[in-house]
Order: C-alpha cells, then sequence, then structure tokens
C-alpha cells in the first residue's frame, strides 16, 4: 500500500518500458523524475555550459592559434596587444612560452580530452559489456576463463601497460588511438561489474519463464536482461569516460601522448616542461587545470545521477 | 547451529500450558483508545485516504487483530499509531491514547522513549531486520542500552547478560543463541530473536504485524504461541496485523476487520465468525478454505477501489451483494450493535437505533 | 495408459564432501519414486514446510535440476540422452507457475510479453490473426478480459491478474502438466479463489496434469486428488487426499495438519509443538530424519531408515509405526493415487464445474 503511494508508477522506470509508447509513457515521467535528482541535472548542464562555450569559441576565434610561434610569447592575459607588424590582436587567455595563444587552447583541447574520454569509455563498456554477458550468462568454462583475465588485469595498473604499449610502438600515438589503447586496457572493471548485475538477473524468476517459453540463450540476453540493464550501463559508462579522461592525462602529462595535439593533458606536459608555476604564469596551467574539474566534476554528478536512477534502492523517496 | 533441546523446550510448552487460559487476562482497563484516526498521503494525483477515521479502544491484556487485503490500510494505521509514516503520508486527525498519553502529540524525542518502552513493534519481516554483523546478544542489549534515560545508573555488564539470558529463555530460545549471528539461525530462530528485543522493555502494547508471514505453519504455530506466552509474562496487550484469518481465529480475542481504509466491523472474534455482520466480513469469511468439507472456492468478486478515487457512500457498494440506493449516497458511520459489536454498514441502520 | 515422466529411485543433494567441499552436504530430495500419468490428468499436491525438497523436486520435474542419482524417464527414455528436439517437446509440454506473480513478469514489458514470447519461440501461430485469437481465448479461459489487461504493464494490474495471466500462459503451450509452485502463497486470500479455480479448471476441462507445490494443506485438500508429504527431503507419507487429510498416519504429517491455523475461534491449537532441530546434518541422521521431533519415537527410529508401508491401496507413509502392514511392492508411490477415472465417480455431481 505505501509503497505504491510513496512511490508513484510514474517515476519508476523500472517498471515501466517497451519502446513503443516511449514518449508518453516514459519521457514525461522522466522530466518529472529529473526535477527530483538535481545532481543529474546540475552535471549535465555543467557539461552542456562547457560544450557550448567551446563550439561558440570555435565559430569566433581563430584556433589555429594554438600552434607554437603562431602569437608573442609569455603574454599574460590582455585584450590589446601591440603585434610586430603594428597591429593589436587580444589574448584573453594570455600565451604561453612558446607562443601559442592559451584561448585556442583551450577551445581545442577541452574536446579533444573528451572525445579521447569517450572512445575509451566506449570500447571499455563495450568489450565489458560483452565479456559480463558471456562469463554471467554462460558461466563454467567461459565464465572461468573471462574471470581469470579480468582479474588479472584489475591487478597491473592500468597506465603501466599504456607506458609499456606506447614505448613498444614506439612512435606517437593519435588522439583516436590513445582513446582505443586506454579502452583495451580498462574494460576488466565494468565486466566485472555488469557481470554480477547479468547474474543477480539471470535468476530472476521472468528470466527463468523466458527461458520455459523457449526463448534461445541470445534472445534471453538481449531481449530479457540488455533492456533492464541499459541505466545501469550507461551509469558505467559516464564512469569509465571519467577514468579514461584521467588515465589519458596521466599518459600526456608524463610525456606519451601526441606532441601535435593540444589536449588538456598535453597543456599540462608543456607547463611542466616549463615551470610555469616558477615562472608566475598561472593563466597557463589554470585555464587546463580548470576544465579538467569541470570536466570531473559534471562526469561525477552526472554518474551518481545515473546510478540513483537505475538503482531503485537508492531512488529518493518523495 | 545451536538449537534448544527438546527437553527445554517442552518445559517452556508446559509453561505455555498454565499460562493459555483465554480471556481471563483480559481487564477493564483501557490500553490505547484510538479515535478519528487518520492517515493520509498526499501524492501529484492527488490525496489518498489510506487510513481514514478509525476508532476503536484496546483493552489491557486484549489481543486485537486488525486484518484486510493488501492496500485496506492496516499497515498504514499500524505505522501510524507508531508514528512510523513516512513522507508524503502524514497524521491528518485523531488522536491514540495509550496509557493516558496521546502519541500524536508527543514530540519526536518523547515518542522515540516511548516506543520499545511502552510499545513494541514486531515488524513485518522482522528476521530481516537484525544486524549480519553483530552477535544477537550485543544487538539485544543496544536495544536496552539506547532506552535507558541519561540520568539513570545504566546497567552492569552481568545484568545486561542477566536480561539477555531471560529473553532469550522467554521466546523459547536457548541462552547460547546470544554468541551466534544472525546468519546461523533459521528464519523462526530469528524472528524469535527480534520478539526478544521487541520485549527487552516491557512494553504495555505489542504491535506485531504480519509476525510470521514468511514462516511455515509449524513455526508460525510456535511463534504465535509463544508471542501469546510473552504477552501474558508482560501483562501486555496485543495488536496483530494481518490477512490471515486462520490465524486471527486462532490467536486474537477481538477483531476489527478494514476495508478501503475505514474500520468496517469490530467484534469478539468468536462472534464474528459465528455471525458476520458487515457483508465484506461475511464473505471474507465464506472465502476461507477449510479442512472439514470440500465446497467450491468462493472469493469476493470485484477489486477493492482505488484509495484516491473513493466513491461517495460505502467503498464497498460495488461488491456488495446486498446493495441498495442509501449506499451509493450516504456514507455509512460506525454503529454499536451491542455487545462489543460495532459496524459500518447501513444494513443495520434500523437495528441500531431501536 | 502411458507415462509422461518418471523419476526412479532419484536423490539430489547440494554441496559436496572432500577437499573443495565444505563438507556440509544437503539431501534435498531422497531417493523419490514417482509417475506423471499422461492419460489420467489429476492434481497432485507436494507438500512440505521450506527445507523439506519440495521446491527441489519440482525444479527436478521441470528439468531445471539433474539428479544427483536415480534416473529420469521423459516418455521412457533417460532424461540425460534426450536429443535436442524431444528436449524442446518437454519443455514445451511441462510448464511452470511460480510463486511470485509479479516477479515472473520483465518490468520493462507489457504483459503480452509473456504471452506473446511462447507463441513465437515454438511457432504456434501462423498469423498475427491467429496469435491474437490464441492470446484472447487463453485469457478468457481463465476468467481474463483480454480487454482489461492486455497493453498494460505488470503493476496497473492486481496480484490476481497477474497470476491468471501466467495461467493462460501455460495454456496457451497447451502443456500436458502444470507444474504450480505456491501459486497463490503471494495472494490476497480473497483472490486466491478465482486462481485455484483457473488451475481447477486446466485439470478439469482440458485434461492436464497439475502438480500443486505448497505448504497450504488447506488449499491442497479442496483442489487435489492426491497428496505427497515431504520432510527434509523424504516422501514420509503418500496417498490420496481423502485418506490422507482425515487419517493423517505418519507423526509429522499429523503435526502439519494440527498446525494450520484453521478459521475457527473454537478449535484452537494444542500446546506449543517441539522446535526442528537443524543440528544435524542430513547424512549425520541413520534412522528416520523426524525422529528428534517424534512425540512416538522408538529405538530403531534412529538407526534405521523406515521404508515405505502400505496403509491401504490409498495410502502409504515411512514410519515404524506401519510396519506390520508391510513395504510397498511397487516403489512408485504414485502407485497409491486415485486415477481419473475413479476421481469422477467419487465426487458427487454438484462438485464438478
Amino acid at each position: 500500500m505505501t509503497e505504491s503511494v510513496t512511490t508513484p508508477d510514474a517515476i519508476n522506470p523500472a517498471e515501466s518500458g517497451g519502446w513503443s509508447q516511449f514518449n508518453e509513457e516514459r519521457l514525461t515521467p522522466m522530466k518529472k523524475y529529473a526535477l527530483r535528482n538535481p545532481s543529474l541535472i546540475v552535471g549535465l548542464s555543467m557539461l552542456f555550459g562547457m560544450l557550448f562555450l567551446v563550439g561558440v569559441g570555435h565559430l569566433v576565434w581563430d584556433t589555429e592559434q594554438f600552434r607554437p610561434l603562431s602569437a608573442p610569447t609569455r603574454l599574460a592575459p590582455t585584450l590589446s596587444h601591440e603585434l610586430r607588424d603594428g597591429t593589436t590582436g587580444a589574448f584573453p587567455f594570455g600565451t604561453d612560452t612558446q607562443g601559442r595563444d592559451l584561448l585556442a587552447v583551450a577551445i581545442l583541447g577541452t574536446p579533444l580530452t573528451l572525445r579521447v574520454g569517450l572512445i575509451a569509455g566506449a570500447v571499455a563498456i563495450g568489450l565489458g559489456t560483452v565479456a559480463a554477458f558471456l562469463a554471467a550468462y554462460y558461466r563454467g568454462f567461459v565464465d572461468a576463463a573471462i574471470r581469470s583475465v579480468v582479474d588479472v588485469g584489475l591487478a597491473m595498473p592500468a597506465l603501466l601497460i599504456l607506458i609499456l604499449v606506447r614505448i613498444n610502438i614506439g612512435r606517437e600515438l593519435s588522439i583516436d588511438e590513445i582513446g582505443i589503447a586506454i579502452g583495451l586496457t580498462s574494460w576488466v572493471f565494468p565486466a566485472r561489474t555488469i557481470r554480477s548485475q547479468v547474474l543477480v538477473m539471470r535468476e530472476q524468476t521472468y528470466v527463468e519463464l523466458s527461458r520455459l517459453s523457449g526463448t534461445s540463450g541470445m534472445g534471453i540476453i538481449f531481449k530479457e536482461m540488455m533492456p533492464n540493464l541499459i541505466p545501469y550501463i550507461t551509469a558505467s559508462l559516464v564512469g569509465s569516460v571519467a577514468g579514461a579522461i584521467l588515465a589519458s592525462i596521466g599518459l600526456e602529462a608524463i610525456g606519451l601522448g601526441n606532441f601535435s595535439e593540444p589536449t588538456l593533458g598535453m597543456t599540462i606536459y608543456w607547463n611542466i616542461q616549463f615551470s610555469s608555476i616558477t615562472l608566475g604564469m598561472w593563466w597557463w596551467w589554470l585555464p587546463p587545470l580548470a576544465a579538467i574539474v569541470i570536466v570531473f566534476v559534471s562526469l561525477f554528478l552526472i554518474s551518481s545521477g545515473l546510478d540513483e536512477w537505475s538503482n531503485p534502492r537508492l531512488r529518493k523517496r518523495v | 547451529m545451536v538449537q534448544p533441546t527438546i527437553e527445554e523446550t517442552r518445559l517452556s510448552t508446559e509453561q505455555a500450558i498454565q499460562t493459555y487460559r483465554t480471556g481471563a487476562r483480559i481487564t477493564d482497563v483501557d490500553a490505547l483508545v484510538v479515535d478519528g484516526f487518520s492517515v493520509y498521503y498526499e501524492t501529484d494525483s492527488g490525496t489518498v485516504k489510506a487510513c481514514d477515521d478509525v476508532t476503536f479502544t484496546l483493552k489491557q491484556g486484549e489481543r486485537f487483530a486488525l486484518v484486510g487485503e493488501s492496500g485496506s490500510g492496516k499497515t498504514t494505521l499500524a505505522m501510524g499509531l507508531m508514528r512510523l509514516t513516512r513522507p508524503p503520508g502524514h497524521i491528518a486527525s485523531g488522536s491514540a491514547i495509550l496509557n493516558g498519553r496521546d502519541l500524536t502529540t508527543l514530540s519526536d524525542e518523547e515518542m522515540r522513549k516511548t516506543r520499545l518502552s511502552e510499545l513494541a513493534l514486531v515488524p513485518q519481516g522482522a528476521m530481516n531486520s537484525l544486524n549480519p554483523v553483530m552477535r544477537i546478544g550485543r544487538q539485544i542489549i543496544d536495544g536496552i542500552l539506547d532506552h535507558v534515560d541519561e540520568d539513570d545508573k545504566s546497567p552492569t555488564k552481568d545484568e545486561l547478560d542477566e536480561t539477555v539470558r531471560d529473553l532469550l529463555t522467554r521466546v523459547g530460545l536457548r541462552p547460547g543463541v546470544a554468541r551466534l549471528f544472525p546468519h546461523e539461525l533459521s528464519g523462526g530462530m530469528k524472528q524469535r530473536v527480534a520478539m526478544a528485543i521487541g520485549i527487552s522493555l516491557r512494553p504495555r502494547l505489542i504491535v506485531a504485524d504480519e509476525p510470521t508471514s514468511a514462516l511455515d505453519v509449524v513455526v508460525q504455530r510456535q511463534i504465535m504461541q509463544t508471542l501469546g506466552r510473552l504477552q501474558e509474562g508482560l501483562d501486555a496487550s496485543i495488536m496483530l496485523v494481518g490477512h490471515d484469518m486462520g490465524l486471527v481465529a486462532q490467536f486474537a480475542d477481538t477483531i476489527g476487520v478494514m476495508y478501503a481504509g475505514k474500520l468496517v466491523e469490530i467484534g469478539p472474534v468468536e462472534e464474528v465468525f459465528s455471525d458476520p455482520k458487515h457483508p465484506y466480513t461475511k464473505l471474507l469469511i465464506r472465502s476461507l478454505p477449510s479442512l472439514q468439507e470440500k465446497r467450491e472456492f468462493l472469493g469476493i468478486p470485484g477489486l477493492p477501489p482505488q484509495l484516491i478515487d473513493l466513491p461517495v457512500g460505502c467503498a464497498f457498494a460495488d461488491r456488495c451483494p446486498s446493495v441498495f440506493a442509501k449506499c451509493r449516497e450516504v456514507t455509512p458511520q460506525t454503529q454499536d450493535l451491542g455487545g462489543r459489536r460495532e459496524t459500518a454498514c447501513h444494513l443495520y441502520d434500523e437495528e441500531a437505533k431501536s | 495408459m502411458s507415462t509422461f515422466l518418471e523419476l526412479d529411485h532419484v536423490t539430489k543433494t547440494f554441496g559436496s564432501e572432500g577437499m573443495f567441499g565444505n563438507g556440509q552436504v544437503t539431501v534435498a530430495v531422497d531417493d523419490v519414486s514417482l509417475s506423471i500419468d499422461e492419460d489420467e490428468a489429476s492434481i497432485t499436491t507436494v507438500a512440505g514446510e521450506s527445507g523439506s525438497g519440495k521446491t527441489t523436486l519440482s525444479r527436478l520435474l521441470l528439468g531445471s535440476h539433474v539428479p544427483s542419482d536415480g534416473r529420469m524417464l521423459y516418455r521412457g527414455k533417460d532424461f540425460t540422452k534426450l536429443t535436442s528436439r524431444e528436449r524442446r517437446n518437454f519443455r514445451r509440454e511441462i510448464q511452470p507457475i511460480f510463486q511470485d506473480p509479479f516477479e515472473s513478469y520483465n518490468p520493462f514489458y507489457k504483459v503480452d510479453h509473456v504471452l506473446d514470447a511462447p507463441i513465437k519461440n515454438f511457432k504456434l501461430a501462423s498469423s498475427n490473426r491467429e496469435k491474437k485469437r490464441m492470446i484472447e481465448d487463453a485469457l478468457e479461459m481463465v476468467g481474463l478480459l483480454p480487454g482489461e489487461t492486455l497493453g498494460r504493464f505488470p503493476h496497473q494490474l492486481s496480484g490476481g491478474q497477474r497470476q491468471r495471466i501466467m495461467v493462460a500462459r501455460a495454456l496457451l503451450l497447451k502443456p500436458r502438466v502444470i507444474l504450480a509452485d505456491e501459486p497463490v502463497s503471494m495472494v490476497d486470500a480473497s483472490l486466491r479463489a478465482t486462481i485455484l479455480d483457473s488451475i481447477r479448471r486446466l485439470n478439469r476441462d482440458l485434461g492436464i496434469s497439475v502438480v500443486y507445490v505448497t505448504h497450504d494443506l488447506t488449499t491442497a485438500y479442496q483442489i487435489s486428488d492426491n497428496l505427497m508429504i515431504m520432510y527434509r527431503g523424504a516422501v514420509v507419507e503418500a496417498g490420496t487426499v481423502d485418506e490422507v487429510i482425515p487419517n493423517p498416519q505418519h507423526p509429522y504429517t499429523k503435526l502439519l495438519i494440527e498446525s494450520i491455523p484453521q478459521p475457527d475461534p473454537k478449535n484452537r491449537w494444542g500446546s506449543e509443538p517441539p522446535q526442528q532441530n537443524w543440528d544435524t546434518s542430513d547424512t549425520d541422521i541413520a534412522g528416520c530424519r523426524f525422529a528428534d521431533r517424534c512425540p512416538a519415537v522408538m529405538d530403531n527410529c534412529r538407526t534405521t531408515v523406515p521404508a515405505q508401508y502400505l496403509i491401504n491401496e490409498h495410502q502409504m507413509t515411512r514410519c515404524f509405526l506401519h510396519e506390520e502392514k508391510g513395504v510397498m511392492e511397487n516403489p512408485d508411490i504414485t502407485s497409491t493415487f486415485q486415477t481419473e477415472s475413479e476421481t469422477i465417480k467419487a465426487v458427487p455431481a454438484d462438485m464438478s464445474i
């Protein structure tokens, strides 16, 4: 009694479903629910707000100035600086010791870093989900094999593997290759958590009933289990993206990134190389740091918001 | 797993027989007087009257059973009396006077002290409410210490151990159970521990919400009989909330039948079973399968109404075989039929007046 | 008369001894022989408390568990040697109804999903029209209006409706046997009647055998023809309900029947019975498993396992109190059961639906 009253059915996505009446049965309640889940809303607005500013930047700013020597060096933020040819240029974020316009770097670097994160996250979750379903649904030998790979993978620091891979390849990796490499080393954690979710779900009565209704193994995975795991997988994806961004920044900061791309991690690498802090060039290290903080805080908020959505036990009672 | 030996259990069985005297424990003192008690839930789509204008009196030593289908408001009422209603639910009106004090007006702190010390709850699935990483003895002691007043001197360790031993023996467990963890006990044993915690402060009223719903019949019988024995030892009253009419018939002195948030019939259990007044009670009792004779199953046709959109008049009108015009126009009031029997049904309008 | 499914001295144990086991062996089903007949549809109750092995027995019958010892035969053929085609047939011919009607539904889909899936998977319908008609017929058969049930999500229906849709789902597959595992224990008392009634209707009208697994002897008495009582894995008593319920012979059956909370305030329980002792592991007990709770325990109960003694044509028990009645020749406990033809004779005309 109290149950159905305290949790109006409308806000319980686990209890509705089917794609057909998605709009009327899910979207409207979702809007209502969003109002009660502020962390999701704040996180999403932070992320999209930043992406919006980046987009505007692309339209109004000459982003080619991210290259070294395209501007005077070591300029503090200024809106009018007399250039050698007599014209004045505006450098609102200042320039670094090698003559990059740091506003252009900020506009280009933020989406590049997010891109690494997204590629890596998608690879990790994709591999992890497949491995998790194979292991948890078929059990036995498949499970034992996947589980041992996962256990070994969890025990080894991913950054170490990445460093070894990078050194062995011996050439600079493109942004996308870095993303894929990170994804290949970080699928083990999502594999383990999703596996445990699938293990619980395969014991559900409706899964057993579906099997007795003659549904095949794949049918059960895709039709019965997957739809219910989508919120959980989405939440894991966000977490993986954040982890991948951290890994890419770590890799780049120690000088194993792509030197021709102005990602946030590479900017930090240059900061370290040219001791920006000792030089007092706060305008150099502050923007990438701020961008990283915003990305992480927003991803964290989105992830915890999604977590609450996918896990009814955490869902706040109205 | 440790269990009481058969000899130990037999001993408690004899005690049980000694104290098992129906009726003798009921006194004439009012233990709980509930008057016009309502619990409403405010939702996006309107007010849900989960429990509406409930009035009854529970005598000291009485076993009162509140029955109804799921959604009838019986648990809402019990939780409301314990002041455990969660938002958006709230006590909308009414009073509940326990031993002279109105529970609805107590401060949260006073209410916290009253729970357990005067009013114990054995909740639904109580056995799952035990802390899995804490020994049984510790959990019982914590419950006691939690309610010791600051100015009182706290009991010594020996006193506490003695209390735990005494409580476990009373609920039919071996004192050694105190050293075990919940997972080492069976469901019935855990339910007994939950009861031991409930009675640790000698409450005056025990509210038991479906205390045996997940248990087997033999265990269920043992638990209910233990509960009855404990009640007599404490000279307490019991409010049993449940849907199992069989259990009610076996255990209770008085029965209150709830339907759609309202108390539709109250009376002594033997009389209500032999001569139910409200048509809902009649159908409910007729629908019970029996071991004596094989017959057709008779369910109650239709479904209970949505509490958010109650029809005018009697909520049972749509399912009632004896419905007449007045039922759909006027909400029936509870009427005294004499002999401690009350019902809210227009069929008895005349009878009540005379 | 042909046998649909047969258990031949089947034992199912969980846990293992030895180096990797924890040494705790649970004998969930202990040496049970029974058969389910295809032509003679009857309702058989498997009753017992939790831990009695009744759920394990039902999982064995569904093919979800494999016997640890003994054989299971499907139409006379060893279950482990079935071809995939035969196994598929078996899957269709024995259908379950589970305890919790809500958990039987995938919350993502409307209730139609559980009805569509079997038709699609077993290719039972050649067109959408035919599918629709089959679904509607099945729903009407269990007393539901298709318009009021289809197109809704499980949480929008009552517990009784959800469970009756499950009965309809089983019906769609035209099974030979329906295995109902506590189908009404999570449903309100007032709705139980309609569900049990629809199950009984399947048996009487469509000739489907029903195995009704429950702890509730009252409903078992009302709907079933035959009854087997399980205690810690063993079938301690079996026979027709009309013999067993009024005249229980095994002390455990007596305790079980006495403990039923009868809805009659004038007929209350006696004194508190002794508790079950889970202290002893199943493999430690040499004799009768009920010995340590039994009020009539004798010396040989603790040392020797009682055989199946035949009380009369329609009742058997595993208790030394009835040793003089002689051991059953046929180990198949269902040989004491009443067949359908007898049932019809025994039931007065006004009892049939």
